[in-house]
């Protein structure tokens, strides 16, 4: 079971949160939207691999 | 997968989906993906046990393969649409939640067209 990955997601949010945080107080607010957009293409990257082997799996268990 | 490991495993993120709900719902939500797929991946290996069972007596039981292959795929979609439109349901996005289930039905339809197809003409050859 990949815990791993799912921790790894959650830091990467926490971390963005707080980043997001940090920029908006310092103003620079569309370095903060960037950060977001980069966050979610990077948490999107691991899970879409994950989404693969699930379809690769059903696939092969229910015969398609 | 243990049971017990998998409710753990649920928990967990459950606590995880609280903490980034709150400000990062797009992460949340790849997060429930994620979850979700992990889940799925470790309860496909005992699904794929009880098909085997269930192959195994459609073979004991003389009953043509082919439907029994038939069935199997079409709880295959049901499955898989059904992790989609939960996820776009998660996501509050209901409206594409019901396009997965119609697109699951439709399909469902389309496969199952045959067997009723086949069935209708026995009826037919018996009277």
């Amino acid at each position: 079971m990949d815990i791993n990955l799912i921790f790894r997601i959650a830091g990467i949010g926490i971390l963005i949160s707080v980043l997001n945080m940090v920029l908006k107080q310092a103003g620079k607010e569309e370095q903060a939207q960037m950060l977001t957009l980069a966050g979610v293409v990077i948490v999107l990257f691991m899970v879409i691999q994950l989404i693969q082997r699930l379809f690769t799996d059903i696939r092969s268990v229910f015969g398609f | 997968m243990p049971f017990f490991a998998t409710l753990g495993f649920i928990l967990l993120v459950t606590i995880l989906l609280i903490i980034l709900r709150h400000d990062r719902p797009e992460i949340a939500m790849l997060l429930a993906l994620a979850a979700t797929a992990v889940i799925m991946v470790g309860l496909l290996k005992n699904v794929s046990e009880i098909l085997l069972v269930f192959e195994d007596l459609a073979v004991k039981a003389n009953v043509n393969t082919n439907y029994l292959k038939l069935i199997i795929k079409i709880v295959g979609i049901a499955y898989l649409a059904g992790f989609g439109a939960q996820i776009c349901k998660d996501a509050g996005e209901n409206s594409m939640a019901a396009k997965i289930e119609l697109a699951g039905k439709i399909f469902i339809l389309t496969m199952g067209i045959p067997i009723m197809v086949g069935i209708l003409d026995l009826i037919l050859k018996v009277f």
